[in-house]
Protein backbone atom coordinates (compact mmCIF):
# COMPACT_ATOMS: atom_id res chain seq x y z
CA UNK A 1 0.00 0.00 0.00
CA UNK A 2 2.50 2.56 0.90
CA UNK A 3 4.80 1.38 -1.96
CA UNK A 4 2.40 2.16 -4.79
CA UNK A 5 1.51 5.41 -2.77
CA UNK A 6 5.22 6.37 -3.11
CA UNK A 7 5.55 5.35 -6.78
CA UNK A 8 2.29 7.15 -7.23
CA UNK A 9 3.71 10.53 -5.98
CA UNK A 10 6.99 10.05 -7.96
CA UNK A 11 5.52 10.04 -11.26
CA UNK A 12 2.53 12.33 -11.14
CA UNK A 13 3.53 15.76 -11.18
CA UNK A 14 2.67 18.19 -8.00
CA UNK A 15 1.23 20.69 -10.23
CA UNK A 16 -1.30 17.94 -11.48
CA UNK A 17 -3.88 18.10 -8.44
CA UNK A 18 -4.70 15.71 -5.90
CA UNK A 19 -1.82 16.38 -3.44
CA UNK A 20 -1.60 19.07 -0.62
CA UNK A 21 1.71 20.26 -0.32
CA UNK A 22 1.22 21.89 3.39
CA UNK A 23 -0.88 18.58 4.37
CA UNK A 24 -3.74 20.97 5.12
CA UNK A 25 -6.85 21.02 2.86
CA UNK A 26 -8.30 23.55 0.67
CA UNK A 27 -10.66 25.43 2.58
CA UNK A 28 -8.63 25.26 6.12
CA UNK A 29 -5.69 26.74 4.14
CA UNK A 30 -8.00 29.17 2.75
CA UNK A 31 -9.01 30.20 5.88
CA UNK A 32 -5.70 30.53 7.29
CA UNK A 33 -4.77 32.90 4.37
CA UNK A 34 -7.99 34.80 4.95
CA UNK A 35 -6.86 35.23 8.73
CA UNK A 36 -3.89 36.17 8.04
CA UNK A 37 -5.22 39.22 5.68
CA UNK A 38 -7.88 39.86 8.91
CA UNK A 39 -5.12 40.05 11.29
CA UNK A 40 -3.20 42.90 9.31
CA UNK A 41 -6.34 44.74 9.24
CA UNK A 42 -6.65 44.39 12.97
CA UNK A 43 -2.81 45.48 13.36
CA UNK A 44 -3.37 48.78 11.14
CA UNK A 45 -6.12 49.57 13.60
CA UNK A 46 -4.58 48.55 17.20
CA UNK A 47 -1.20 50.28 15.52
CA UNK A 48 -3.33 53.74 14.49
CA UNK A 49 -4.33 53.51 18.06
CA UNK A 50 -1.03 53.76 19.27
CA UNK A 51 0.21 56.49 17.04
CA UNK A 52 -2.97 58.50 17.55
CA UNK A 53 -1.75 57.94 21.55
CA UNK A 54 1.67 59.22 21.24
CA UNK A 55 0.65 62.01 19.16
CA UNK A 56 -1.46 63.42 22.14
CA UNK A 57 -0.13 64.56 25.49
CA UNK A 58 -0.51 61.87 28.23
CA UNK A 59 -1.74 62.46 32.07
CA UNK A 60 1.64 63.63 34.26
CA UNK A 61 0.14 63.45 37.99
CA UNK A 62 -0.69 61.65 40.24
CA UNK A 63 -3.15 58.66 39.32
CA UNK A 64 -5.81 59.33 42.25
CA UNK A 65 -6.00 63.11 40.89
CA UNK A 66 -6.94 61.70 37.40
CA UNK A 67 -10.03 63.40 36.33
CA UNK A 68 -11.00 63.67 32.71
CA UNK A 69 -9.67 66.27 30.03
CA UNK A 70 -9.63 67.62 26.71
CA UNK A 71 -6.23 68.15 27.11
CA UNK A 72 -4.61 64.66 27.76
CA UNK A 73 -5.56 60.77 26.95
CA UNK A 74 -7.63 59.16 29.44
CA UNK A 75 -5.99 56.32 31.60
CA UNK A 76 -8.03 53.64 30.75
CA UNK A 77 -9.12 51.71 33.83
CA UNK A 78 -10.71 55.06 34.75
CA UNK A 79 -12.66 54.74 31.82
CA UNK A 80 -13.77 51.19 32.10
CA UNK A 81 -14.47 51.05 35.96
CA UNK A 82 -18.78 49.93 35.28
CA UNK A 83 -19.69 46.75 36.40
CA UNK A 84 -23.91 45.98 35.58
CA UNK A 85 -26.28 45.75 38.97
CA UNK A 86 -23.20 47.33 40.93
CA UNK A 87 -23.94 51.36 40.15
CA UNK A 88 -21.28 54.05 41.30
CA UNK A 89 -18.82 51.68 42.54
CA UNK A 90 -15.46 51.92 41.65
CA UNK A 91 -14.71 48.29 40.19
CA UNK A 92 -11.89 49.26 37.03
CA UNK A 93 -11.69 46.63 34.40
CA UNK A 94 -13.80 44.00 36.30
CA UNK A 95 -16.16 43.86 33.71
CA UNK A 96 -13.55 43.95 30.72
CA UNK A 97 -11.84 41.06 32.54
CA UNK A 98 -14.97 39.48 33.07
CA UNK A 99 -15.71 39.57 29.26
CA UNK A 100 -12.13 38.60 28.84
CA UNK A 101 -12.80 35.02 30.66
CA UNK A 102 -15.93 34.56 28.62
CA UNK A 103 -14.27 34.54 25.44
CA UNK A 104 -11.47 32.27 26.65
CA UNK A 105 -14.08 30.12 27.71
CA UNK A 106 -15.74 29.94 24.31
CA UNK A 107 -12.53 29.18 22.98
CA UNK A 108 -11.79 26.70 25.26
CA UNK A 109 -15.35 24.94 24.09
CA UNK A 110 -14.59 25.33 20.20
CA UNK A 111 -11.57 23.21 20.77
CA UNK A 112 -13.45 20.44 22.50
CA UNK A 113 -15.97 20.73 19.93
CA UNK A 114 -13.46 20.26 17.25
CA UNK A 115 -12.09 17.48 19.32
CA UNK A 116 -15.17 15.16 19.38
CA UNK A 117 -15.69 16.11 16.10
CA UNK A 118 -12.28 14.01 15.27
CA UNK A 119 -13.61 11.00 17.30
CA UNK A 120 -17.38 11.52 14.73
CA UNK A 121 -19.25 11.88 18.38
CA UNK A 122 -21.75 13.80 16.76
CA UNK A 123 -23.93 13.99 20.09
CA UNK A 124 -20.81 16.00 21.74
CA UNK A 125 -20.05 18.50 19.20
CA UNK A 126 -23.85 19.48 19.64
CA UNK A 127 -22.89 20.08 22.87
CA UNK A 128 -19.52 21.33 22.63
CA UNK A 129 -20.99 23.85 19.85
CA UNK A 130 -24.24 25.38 21.36
CA UNK A 131 -22.08 25.87 24.68
CA UNK A 132 -19.53 27.49 22.05
CA UNK A 133 -22.45 30.14 20.67
CA UNK A 134 -23.65 30.76 23.81
CA UNK A 135 -20.80 31.86 24.79
CA UNK A 136 -20.44 34.34 22.03
CA UNK A 137 -24.22 35.79 22.65
CA UNK A 138 -22.81 36.47 26.27
CA UNK A 139 -20.10 38.35 25.43
CA UNK A 140 -22.00 40.27 22.72
CA UNK A 141 -24.65 40.92 25.51
CA UNK A 142 -21.54 42.39 27.74
CA UNK A 143 -20.42 44.69 24.73
CA UNK A 144 -23.61 46.22 23.99
CA UNK A 145 -24.03 46.70 27.88
CA UNK A 146 -20.46 48.69 27.84
CA UNK A 147 -20.94 50.20 24.89
CA UNK A 148 -24.51 51.97 26.52
CA UNK A 149 -22.67 52.69 29.59
CA UNK A 150 -19.81 54.19 27.25
CA UNK A 151 -22.32 56.47 25.24
CA UNK A 152 -24.52 57.95 27.89
CA UNK A 153 -21.55 58.03 30.45
CA UNK A 154 -21.12 58.86 33.61
CA UNK A 155 -22.93 62.56 33.55
CA UNK A 156 -20.59 64.44 31.99
CA UNK A 157 -21.88 64.30 28.54
CA UNK A 158 -21.46 61.02 27.59
CA UNK A 159 -19.45 59.91 24.05
CA UNK A 160 -20.34 60.10 20.72
CA UNK A 161 -18.10 60.04 17.48
CA UNK A 162 -16.98 63.73 17.47
CA UNK A 163 -17.02 64.39 20.99
CA UNK A 164 -16.59 62.21 24.54
CA UNK A 165 -16.44 63.41 28.21
CA UNK A 166 -13.26 61.20 28.94
CA UNK A 167 -10.86 62.79 26.73
CA UNK A 168 -9.96 64.14 23.15
CA UNK A 169 -12.26 63.31 20.37
CA UNK A 170 -10.13 60.21 19.40
CA UNK A 171 -10.58 58.17 21.65
CA UNK A 172 -13.95 57.63 21.76
CA UNK A 173 -13.62 57.57 17.67
CA UNK A 174 -10.97 54.96 18.17
CA UNK A 175 -12.98 53.11 20.89
CA UNK A 176 -16.27 52.97 18.58
CA UNK A 177 -13.95 51.85 15.69
CA UNK A 178 -11.72 48.77 17.34
CA UNK A 179 -14.09 47.19 19.72
CA UNK A 180 -17.31 47.57 16.93
CA UNK A 181 -14.92 45.74 14.49
CA UNK A 182 -14.37 43.37 17.02
CA UNK A 183 -17.49 42.96 17.94
CA UNK A 184 -18.88 42.53 14.70
CA UNK A 185 -16.30 39.61 14.38
CA UNK A 186 -17.57 38.41 17.44
CA UNK A 187 -21.80 38.19 16.01
CA UNK A 188 -20.36 36.83 12.30
CA UNK A 189 -18.41 33.94 13.90
CA UNK A 190 -22.20 33.64 16.13
CA UNK A 191 -23.75 33.65 12.80
CA UNK A 192 -21.24 30.83 11.36
CA UNK A 193 -21.12 28.64 14.15
CA UNK A 194 -24.95 28.22 14.77
CA UNK A 195 -24.89 27.33 10.60
CA UNK A 196 -22.61 24.97 11.57
CA UNK A 197 -24.09 23.79 14.44
CA UNK A 198 -27.36 23.38 12.59
CA UNK A 199 -25.64 20.82 10.07
CA UNK A 200 -24.55 19.00 12.98
CA UNK A 201 -27.78 18.38 14.23
CA UNK A 202 -29.43 17.84 10.74
CA UNK A 203 -26.41 15.07 10.26
CA UNK A 204 -25.33 16.87 7.04
CA UNK A 205 -21.81 16.79 8.49
CA UNK A 206 -21.76 13.04 9.66
CA UNK A 207 -23.13 12.15 6.20
CA UNK A 208 -20.37 14.12 4.91
CA UNK A 209 -17.99 11.60 6.74
CA UNK A 210 -15.99 14.03 8.22
CA UNK A 211 -16.36 17.17 10.69
CA UNK A 212 -13.55 19.41 8.90
CA UNK A 213 -16.47 22.55 8.54
CA UNK A 214 -16.11 22.59 12.66
CA UNK A 215 -12.62 22.86 12.37
CA UNK A 216 -12.60 25.78 9.93
CA UNK A 217 -15.17 27.88 11.95
CA UNK A 218 -13.44 27.08 14.97
CA UNK A 219 -10.16 28.58 13.18
CA UNK A 220 -12.26 31.66 13.07
CA UNK A 221 -13.41 31.51 16.63
CA UNK A 222 -10.34 31.15 18.05
CA UNK A 223 -9.02 34.70 15.88
CA UNK A 224 -11.99 36.37 17.13
CA UNK A 225 -10.61 35.49 21.01
CA UNK A 226 -6.92 36.36 20.02
CA UNK A 227 -8.10 39.21 18.54
CA UNK A 228 -9.87 40.19 21.72
CA UNK A 229 -6.35 39.51 23.52
CA UNK A 230 -4.80 42.10 22.02
CA UNK A 231 -7.80 44.72 22.04
CA UNK A 232 -7.36 43.89 26.07
CA UNK A 233 -3.72 44.59 26.32
CA UNK A 234 -3.51 47.23 24.05
CA UNK A 235 -6.77 49.42 24.61
CA UNK A 236 -7.78 48.54 28.08
CA UNK A 237 -4.11 47.67 29.97
CA UNK A 238 -1.65 49.26 28.91
CA UNK B 1 -19.83 11.73 -3.94
CA UNK B 2 -21.38 11.41 -0.77
CA UNK B 3 -21.88 8.26 0.65
CA UNK B 4 -25.24 7.26 3.36
CA UNK B 5 -23.72 5.96 6.37
CA UNK B 6 -26.24 3.86 8.69
CA UNK B 7 -23.54 2.91 11.41
CA UNK B 8 -21.02 5.58 12.91
CA UNK B 9 -18.54 4.56 14.88
CA UNK B 10 -17.80 6.81 17.53
CA UNK B 11 -14.30 6.71 19.02
CA UNK B 12 -14.62 7.50 22.56
CA UNK B 13 -12.26 10.51 24.11
CA UNK B 14 -8.60 10.59 24.72
CA UNK B 15 -8.10 11.54 28.56
CA UNK B 16 -4.69 12.58 27.72
CA UNK B 17 -6.06 14.74 24.87
CA UNK B 18 -8.57 16.90 27.01
CA UNK B 19 -5.91 17.05 29.85
CA UNK B 20 -3.76 18.85 27.35
CA UNK B 21 -6.89 21.79 26.52
CA UNK B 22 -7.79 22.06 30.03
CA UNK B 23 -4.10 22.78 30.94
CA UNK B 24 -3.62 25.63 27.94
CA UNK B 25 -7.27 27.11 29.28
CA UNK B 26 -5.88 26.57 32.71
CA UNK B 27 -2.80 28.63 31.48
CA UNK B 28 -4.46 31.18 29.00
CA UNK B 29 -6.92 32.14 32.99
CA UNK B 30 -3.18 32.58 34.64
CA UNK B 31 -2.02 34.73 32.56
CA UNK B 32 -4.76 37.17 32.53
CA UNK B 33 -5.10 36.94 36.07
CA UNK B 34 -1.25 37.63 36.49
CA UNK B 35 -1.69 40.67 34.24
CA UNK B 36 -4.72 42.51 36.05
CA UNK B 37 -2.61 42.01 39.54
CA UNK B 38 0.10 44.14 37.46
CA UNK B 39 -2.21 46.91 36.45
CA UNK B 40 -3.12 47.17 40.12
CA UNK B 41 0.22 46.60 41.43
CA UNK B 42 2.91 48.00 39.03
CA UNK B 43 3.04 51.98 38.71
CA UNK B 44 2.89 53.20 34.61
CA UNK B 45 6.79 53.13 33.44
CA UNK B 46 7.93 51.31 30.37
CA UNK B 47 8.80 48.01 32.19
CA UNK B 48 5.00 47.78 32.68
CA UNK B 49 3.94 47.82 29.38
CA UNK B 50 6.65 46.06 28.31
CA UNK B 51 5.30 43.14 30.69
CA UNK B 52 1.94 43.22 29.52
CA UNK B 53 3.05 43.14 25.75
CA UNK B 54 5.08 40.30 26.74
CA UNK B 55 2.37 38.57 28.32
CA UNK B 56 -0.12 38.51 25.60
CA UNK B 57 2.43 37.48 23.31
CA UNK B 58 2.39 34.59 25.51
CA UNK B 59 -0.87 33.83 25.20
CA UNK B 60 -0.89 34.51 21.80
CA UNK B 61 1.04 31.61 21.31
CA UNK B 62 -1.12 29.43 23.26
CA UNK B 63 -3.89 29.80 20.87
CA UNK B 64 -2.15 29.81 17.67
CA UNK B 65 -0.04 26.65 18.28
CA UNK B 66 -2.33 24.86 20.60
CA UNK B 67 -5.93 25.75 20.10
CA UNK B 68 -5.70 26.75 16.36
CA UNK B 69 -3.12 23.65 15.78
CA UNK B 70 -0.74 25.82 13.99
CA UNK B 71 2.45 24.51 16.04
CA UNK B 72 1.76 20.89 14.95
CA UNK B 73 1.10 21.73 10.95
CA UNK B 74 3.77 21.35 8.47
CA UNK B 75 6.56 23.79 8.79
CA UNK B 76 5.63 25.54 5.44
CA UNK B 77 2.19 26.32 6.62
CA UNK B 78 3.35 27.94 9.43
CA UNK B 79 6.23 30.11 7.62
CA UNK B 80 3.33 31.17 5.62
CA UNK B 81 1.69 32.93 8.18
CA UNK B 82 4.45 33.84 10.58
CA UNK B 83 6.41 35.48 8.29
CA UNK B 84 3.92 38.04 6.63
CA UNK B 85 3.09 39.65 10.00
CA UNK B 86 6.70 40.47 9.79
CA UNK B 87 4.79 43.89 8.07
CA UNK B 88 3.36 44.76 11.26
CA UNK B 89 6.51 44.77 12.98
CA UNK B 90 7.41 47.09 10.40
CA UNK B 91 4.17 49.17 11.02
CA UNK B 92 4.63 49.44 14.38
CA UNK B 93 7.56 50.87 14.22
CA UNK B 94 6.70 53.35 11.76
CA UNK B 95 3.82 54.85 13.05
CA UNK B 96 5.07 55.26 16.76
CA UNK B 97 8.04 57.52 15.47
CA UNK B 98 5.07 59.19 13.17
CA UNK B 99 2.98 59.47 16.42
CA UNK B 100 6.11 61.05 18.13
CA UNK B 101 6.46 63.52 15.51
CA UNK B 102 2.95 64.31 15.71
CA UNK B 103 3.05 65.59 19.06
CA UNK B 104 6.40 67.59 17.84
CA UNK B 105 4.74 69.18 15.48
CA UNK B 106 1.55 70.19 17.82
CA UNK B 107 2.00 70.71 21.20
Amino acid sequence: MSNTLAVEQSTQSPWRGGVAPMKASYGKLMMWFFLLSDAFTFSALLITYGMIRYSHPAYEGVIADFTFSQEYWPIPEKVFDAVPFLHGVHLPLVFVGIMTFILILSSVTMVLAVEAGHRMDRKAVEKWMLWTIVGGLTFLGCQAWEWTHFINGTGGGGASLTWNEYGPSNFAALFFFITGFHGFHVFSGVVINFIIFYQTVVGILEKRGHYEMVEKVGLYWHFVDLVWVFVFTFFYLV
Amino acid sequence: MEQETTQVQVIPADKEKIRKIVRVAVILGLVTAIEFVIAFTLGHSGFRTFLFIALTIVKAFYIVAEFMHLGHERKSLIMSILLPLMFVVFLIAILIYQGGALFELLY
